[in-house]
């Protein structure tokens, strides 16, 4: 649907109300905004991966670099950062900000200034946290979760991270709640619910985790600030408080937050396999509900990171078995997606690796996750390296890569220009061998009784630990090939055609960059899309 | 389904998408507030006694004015915006202002019974506060933290109606454009839903 | 009514005056209940009932939800079930340990 007519200027020609900076930073264009949040995410991921790469590194001579107390400032630090300033911002903020309203076929957003406030905050709050390291007094050493009773007492800059943490949350809220009312409002004529791109599907999902959970988040930061500054002592034993409520009240939002990174990271999946395949997608009803039963499910089970904690048997039993639960879903996306793949005119791209090894490492990942789910191993695994190896594994093989795929495949479309596919797949391939050499070596580490959040160990587990850190340079060696690529195509790359992979969905259809308005007219829709090949 | 921006520039206003959109925000601050009654049933269930004897230190007829006066000022603004959809600016601005000012009385109350608990040295941490009973502690804990976070929003409440007000005299919110006053009011009935909820909790379990 | 936008409809003085009225009656109704201890461990049980009773008021005739579409009436209901079900699973919890 490509028209011959004189090309109108891209997004980023757009002339304003503003020049230069200000043009940018006070736009409410959805593209500009998903432009603006990608290169902060990203920014902040190599901070994140840099603190990532130093606790590995200490761990290899415990003492040498970091203290014990710089070394929790650390892996707090950098989950603080990988979690709250990158995953969970991560691909609804850059990518669905950019494509939301595209593939729906709509002109912007159902609140563009609000967005515009999202993206201010989403400013504002990391400003705060990174305050909360530079000024006097310590970086945060709760650990990214601040339990009680130590973040209520902590000598850090608790309250000022924390009150960064607050105000980031109050971010992604409005992000919810405008993609919500988008997808509800601003669908283009003869587009059905049935007929959305999977992409805008698990953005809905997302977005009601993003309103519904969000807040109770935000509550409990507020009663960490309070037990701070007035001694309130919700949970203070002594003032008849209960730390377990902290943790319940904290993993009530944390854990629906890990779908909030996953969700749409599979919806990106959900997109590249069809057009990768040449098939249309399978199961198309199952994925869209699947993603809706992933949202509800997942917002009971948050009780299985405290199985540990004290909590009553009864709730542990009822949170294993609705753990278990969550995983049907989960494993109904995957199948299908390998569905897909069957029959299919595979074009092996970079977009289709990391899509590919997505589904392998989030399965990875995923397993890991039923075994501790079941109650009996928990004990043996919780608090241990199991852990830090299993949410890698999903967090990052999964949402991460999923990024990098989102990344690759859209980069055409955002950028103008294409990319070079061989450092694209080298990266891959470097990034893919490192990241498993890392993490697989955790799942051992922490079998073998290696705690997480430890500054030093038993010399039994430095072999392991050599391993994952040796792991962690050829990681680190993939990324930054992929990124180089990356940003180099930015300026040298060949122009990219409107639909390099022949996609369908609608974003193809229009100029890559996109002008400022999308469409010259609004489409309408009279077919379900991912019509490669299959009824 | 899409009804608006169906040409290059035109711009229609989305005023049912505003309300569905100024609902799910009221979504958010029902599961914030539910945090908070999450800790108070928690607590409550396991020091049932002590949160009996420490209500007693609640005045029930303040209590019951503030609600009254929340209730009635749900009223004025649901009136208030009736009148507006009528055209009737001058009884809309009039309503708008009766509830700013009953807002602020309900804040003054607030403010005199605050007063009065923290003369007697119950606040949180306080000496007098921390001899007592942990039911006790925890009651006195929640009531701070409950009404203080309720009143916050009455304040904002109060701010937002006032550039309301602003707005409707100077005809930027009219009959055919009063999206930002329902929206308004809707937040403030939620406010006032807090309160119907807080009032029995704090004051009426002795 | 237009069917698009609820909000053209009107809540007549009338209405509104009566829903008013009804909220005192029940406040009052709430505040004897409970001063005349009648109904002893369910007093709060009670007061919790006619809370939710002028909640439905409001949310009906304040709020318009009575005159809303169907996607907007059953939405609170989602928002309320988050809520029962994490302060359930709370005393799945608390209460068995």
């Amino acid at each position: 649907m490509n028209e011959n007519l004189p090309s109108e200027p891209s997004f980023y020609e757009e002339k304003g109300r503003y020049r230069g900076i200000l043009s940018w930073l006070m736009s409410t264009d959805h593209k500009r905004i998903g432009i603006m949040y990608l290169a902060a995410l990203l920014i902040f991921f190599a901070v994140g991966v840099t603190l990532g790469l130093l606790i590995r590194l200490s761990l290899l001579s415990p003492g040498l670099i970091l203290s014990a107390q710089r070394y929790d400032e650390a892996f707090t630090v950098h989950g603080i950062i990988q979690i709250f300033l990158f995953i969970i911002p991560g691909l609804p903020v850059a990518f669905g900000n950019f494509f939301l309203p595209i593939l729906i076929g709509a002109r912007d957003v159902a609140f563009p200034k609000i967005n515009r406030l999202s993206w201010w905050l989403y400013l504002t709050g990391a400003f705060i946290v990174i305050l909360s390291l530079a000024i006097k007094g310590h970086p945060p050493d709760t650990g990214w979760t601040f339990y009680a009773p130590y973040s209520v007492k902590s000598q850090a800059n608790i309250s000022l991270a924390v009150f960064g943490v607050f105000v980031l949350g109050f971010s992604s809220i409005l992000t919810g709640i405008n993609f919500v009312t988008t997808i509800h409002r601003l669908r283009a004529p003869g587009m059905t619910w049935f007929r959305m791109p999977l992409f805008v599907w698990t953005l809905y999902a997302t977005g009601w985790v993003q309103m519904l959970a969000t807040p109770v988040l935000a509550i409990t930061l507020v009663f960490i600030i309070l037990g701070r500054f007035f001694g309130v002592g919700f949970f203070d034993a002594s003032k008849g408080g209960d730390p377990i409520l902290y943790e319940h009240l904290f993993w009530i939002y944390s854990h629906p937050a890990v779908y909030i990174m996953v969700l749409p990271a599979m919806g990106v999946i959900s997109e590249i396999m069809p057009v990768f395949s040449r098939r249309s997608i399978f199961g198309y009803h199952a994925m869209a509900f699947s993603a809706l039963g992933i949202a509800s499910v997942g917002y009971l089970v948050w009780g299985h990171h405290m199985f540990t904690s004290g909590m009553s048997d009864t709730a542990r039993i009822i949170f294993s078995f609705i753990t278990f639960l969550v995983a049907v879903p989960s494993g109904i996306k995957v199948f299908n997606w390998i569905a897909t793949l069957y029959k299919g005119s595979i074009e092996v791209d970079s977009p289709l690796l990391f899509a590919l090894s997505f589904i392998f490492l989030f399965s990875v990942g995923g397993l890991s996750g039923l075994i501790i789910g079941a109650l009996a191993t928990n004990l043996h695994l919780h608090g241990t390296y199991f852990i830090v190896g299993h949410f890698h594994y999903v967090v990052f093989g999964g949402a991460g890569f999923s990024m990098l795929a989102a990344l690759h495949y859209w980069f055409p479309k955002m950028f103008g220009k294409m990319y070079r596919e061989k450092p694209a797949k080298l990266g891959w391939l470097i990034l893919f061998i490192g990241f498993n050499v890392t993490y697989f070596s955790m799942f051992v580490l922490g079998f073998q009784g290696m705690p997480r959040r430890y500054f030093d160990y038993p010399p039994q587990y430095f072999t392991g630990h050599l391993i994952s850190t040796i792991g962690s340079w050829f990681l680190a060696a993939g990324l930054i090939i992929i990124f180089a690529n990356l940003i180099k195509s930015l300026f040298t790359g060949a122009k990219a055609p409107d639909n390099p992979w022949g996609g369908q969905t609608l974003e193809w259809q229009i100029p890559s960059p996109p002008p400022t308005e999308n469409f010259r007219e609004i489409p309408v829709i009279t077919e379900r899309p991912y019509r490669f090949g299959r009824k | 389904m899409g009804k608006m921006f169906n040409t290059i520039s035109g711009k229609q206003i989305d005023s049912q998408g505003k309300k569905i959109g100024m609902w799910f925000f009221l979504y958010t601050e029902i599961l914030f507030f539910g945090g908070m009654f999450l800790l108070y049933s928690v607590f409550r269930s396991k020091y049932p006694m002590d949160f009996h004897f420490a209500a007693t230190e609640e005045s029930i007829v303040l209590g019951s004015i503030n609600t009254a006066i929340l209730l009635t000022s749900s009223f004025f603004i649901a009136l208030s915006i009736s009148a507006i959809k009528r055209g009737e600016k001058r009884l809309s601005s009039c309503l708008q202002l009766a509830t700013m000012v009953l807002g602020f009385a309900f804040l003054v109350i607030k403010y005199f019974e605050w007063n009065a608990k923290i003369m007697k040295g119950i606040y949180p941490d306080s000496a007098v506060l921390l001899q007592k009973s942990k039911g006790t502690i925890l009651f006195f804990g929640l009531y701070y933290v409950m009404t203080g976070i309720h009143g916050l929003h009455v304040l904002i409440g109060i701010i937002v109606i006032s550039f309301m007000l602003y707005w409707t005299v100077k005809e930027k919110v009219t009959r055919a454009n009063y999206a930002r006053l329902e929206n308004t009011g809707l937040y403030w009935h939620f406010v006032d839903i807090v309160w119907i909820y807080l009032f029995p909790l704090f004051y009426l379990i002795t | 009514m237009n069917k698009d936008y609820p909000s053209d409809h009107i809540v007549s003085f009338k209405t509104n005056t009566f829903v008013w009225l009804a909220l005192l009656l029940l406040l009052g109704i709430t505040i004897s209940v409970s001063k005349m201890r009648l109904l002893g461990e369910y007093s709060v049980l009670a007061a919790l009932l006619i809370a939710s009773a002028k909640t439905a008021l409001v949310l009906a005739f304040f709020m318009h939800l009575k005159y809303e579409g169907r996607f907007l009436k059953r939405l609170i209901f989602l928002a309320i079930a988050a809520l029962t079900m994490i302060i359930a699973l709370t005393f799945a919890d608390v209460w068995y340990r």
